[in-house]
């Protein structure tokens, strides 16, 4: 049956209609507001356009209205990307080795595991975040545990640093990398890897060769799951990174705050929403160049 | 064909999965240790405590936040889980491109950047003049609840016999006698699974809250945030810990619903 029925279209209507009043239109109307011109003391000029938002992320144009080059926010965003690309390395890094143990485990045992990196996922995100605090501040657990095993003699000083932020958001999107890559290592027909083996490959050969270009959809779409978000993350920069590690997000949550500064604040999450959107589009490209190699 | 489990083996493998769990739930644990610490330090341990719990349950700002987030978590779950379960049912017997929109459209919540839906609900309260509170909050969440309750209630679906739905019709059932006598305690567990999944999505959110709460409606994420910033306090670990605790419960509810297997009621 695969016609479309009314009542079909009745059932989905309310989800749908509230998702487009309260998604779509308001992505719609944040694309209106970064090309308005801001008011003096927040909020925006309705009616009023301008391209100040976007120059604003290159340039910078002093009292007498001359422009200059002004790399502050080009600096934010290379900090951002940065932290977001370590973080996509280090969720990989771990989580990689982490879903290949799981394929090798009785199907209860692995999802006993599946479980336990859900858990921490649906767990609140700031207060996971703030334990982080307690453990990596001056004194605290970290600390505590060197200075106890004698390899350090003073304190790490590593809270309200670059490194705390990337801890945390390691620690916070490590489940969006281990679950895809787990489901695509899953998916594979072990008849190629013991085809593979049969045809004399070692163990390398067939992890490099066989495996990880096969496994390639699910690790691309943990790279996406893991660096999209964390380009956008708020909380850990902010409860672990303390001012000189400020990151995208709090330079949009910043123009809604005390710069005032709401078209500036929309073309920041309009820029985020452009990377989602590319990342997708790569995401894609490589499933279907993936589907033909299977 | 049996499943050669030693075929993915590599050296060292194991290791690295038991210190990514370790990693995962040091934090957590840390928290709830400290929690129950007696001394007024938040690092220094003095003995085993409740006190930190008592004075939770004595802070009358605090149980403000925490009833603003049971009302918002209700309400969103109610709605959410209502709108999920229909849109279900909507796309079931459809593979059109309508059901493709559909899903696209119900995915959105989880694939745009929180921070970005944070600002875009904003701008969207501001202009509609409609005032920041409880009722924007509700709103809010009941945007990214509805995709958490979908999924779960759609898998239980796809794991169904179309059978049963068509015999149903075929017997005369109305349309309404279908979804109660059929659908729904079929797709039971799965609803009950998608609407704690949005629950507990609702009481952890912080920045799109944070965004659109305004003075009035402050969350316990919201408020807990406000306490950090002032300084790390034993209470703050002790709530913090609540929160984490009801969460785990409620994720295990809702895990233990999603694997009862859809076939034990097919003989009923």
């Amino acid at each position: 049956m695969n016609e479309l029925r009314p009542r079909d279209i009745a059932l989905t209507a309310p989800a749908a209609l509230f998702l487009v009043a309260f998604m779509v239109a308001p992505l719609l109307l944040m694309v209106y507001v970064s090309t308005l011109e801001r008011a003096p003391f927040g909020g925006v000029l309705w009616g009023s356009h301008t391209a100040v938002a976007y120059e604003k992320l290159l340039l910078e144009r002093d009292l007498l209205g001359a422009l200059s080059f002004n790399s502050d926010y080009i600096a934010i965003f290379a900090r951002s990307f940065r932290l977001a690309a370590i973080t996509t390395a280090l969720t990989l890094a771990i989580g990689l080795p982490t879903a290949l143990y799981m394929t090798t485990l009785s199907p209860r045992r692995a999802a006993i595991i599946l479980f336990l990196v859900t858990v921490p996922f649906w767990t609140n995100l700031l207060v996971r975040n703030f334990a982080w605090i307690l453990i990596l501040r001056n004194g605290g657990q970290l600390d505590s545990l060197l200075l106890w095993l004698g390899i350090t003699s003073q304190p790490l000083d590593i809270l309200y640093t670059p490194w705390a932020t990337g801890i945390g958001l390691t620690y916070s999107f490590l489940p969006f990398m281990i679950l895809p890559v787990y489901v695509a290592l899953e998916r594979i027909d072990r008849r190629l890897i013991e085809a593979a083996f049969d045809l004399g490959a070692d163990r390398l050969r067939v992890l490099t060769r066989v495996v990880l270009p096969l496994a390639m959809p699910g690790i691309v779409a943990g790279a996406v799951l893991v660096f999209v978000p964390c380009l956008g993350a708020y909380v850990s920069p902010e409860l672990l990174g303390g001012g000189k590690s400020l990151m995208i997000g709090n330079l949009v949550q910043a123009q809604f705050g005390a710069s005032r500064n709401w078209p500036f604040g929309a073309a920041l999450a309009l820029v985020l929403v452009l990377i989602l959107l590319l990342s997708l589009a790569l995401l894609a490209l490589v499933r279907r160049r993936a589907e033909r190699l299977s | 064909m049996m499943r050669d489990q030693s075929l993915l083996r590599i050296p060292g493998a194991s290791v690295i999965a038991a210190l990514a769990l370790v990693f995962l739930y040091l934090p957590i644990v840390t928290l709830v240790a400290l929690s129950f610490n007696a001394s007024d330090l938040t690092t220094i341990w003095t003995g085993f405590s409740v006190r930190w719990y008592a004075a939770v349950l004595d802070n009358g700002d605090m149980l403000r936040a925490a009833k603003n987030s049971l009302i918002t978590a209700s309400i969103a779950t109610v709605l959410a889980t209502a709108a999920a379960t229909a849109a279900t049912l909507g796309v079931a017997r459809t593979r059109s491109a309508y059901r493709g929109v559909v899903e696209g459209l119900l995915g959105l919540p989880l694939l745009v950047p929180e921070i970005v839906t944070a600002v875009a609900l904003l701008l969207l309260f501001v202009l509609v003049g409609a005032p920041l509170g409880l009722l924007s909050v509700i709103l809010a969440h009941t945007v990214f609840c509805i995709p958490f309750a979908y999924y779960p209630i759609r898998s239980r679906l796809a794991g169904l016999d179309p059978a049963l739905i068509e015999a149903a019709s075929d017997l005369y059932a109305s349309a309404w006698q279908r979804f109660l006598r059929i659908e729904l305690p079929l797709l039971g567990p799965g609803i009950l699974a998608g609407a704690l999944l949005a629950f507990i999505s609702s009481l952890g959110d912080f920045v799109i809250t944070y965004f659109v709460a305004g003075p009035g409606a402050t969350t316990l994420p919201v408020y807990i945030f406000g306490m950090i910033r002032i300084g790390v306090t034993p209470e703050v670990n002790a709530l913090s810990a609540i929160l984490l605790l009801t969460s785990i419960a409620v994720i295990g509810v809702a895990f233990l619903l999603g694997r009862r297997p859809a076939s034990q009621h097919k003989g009923g």
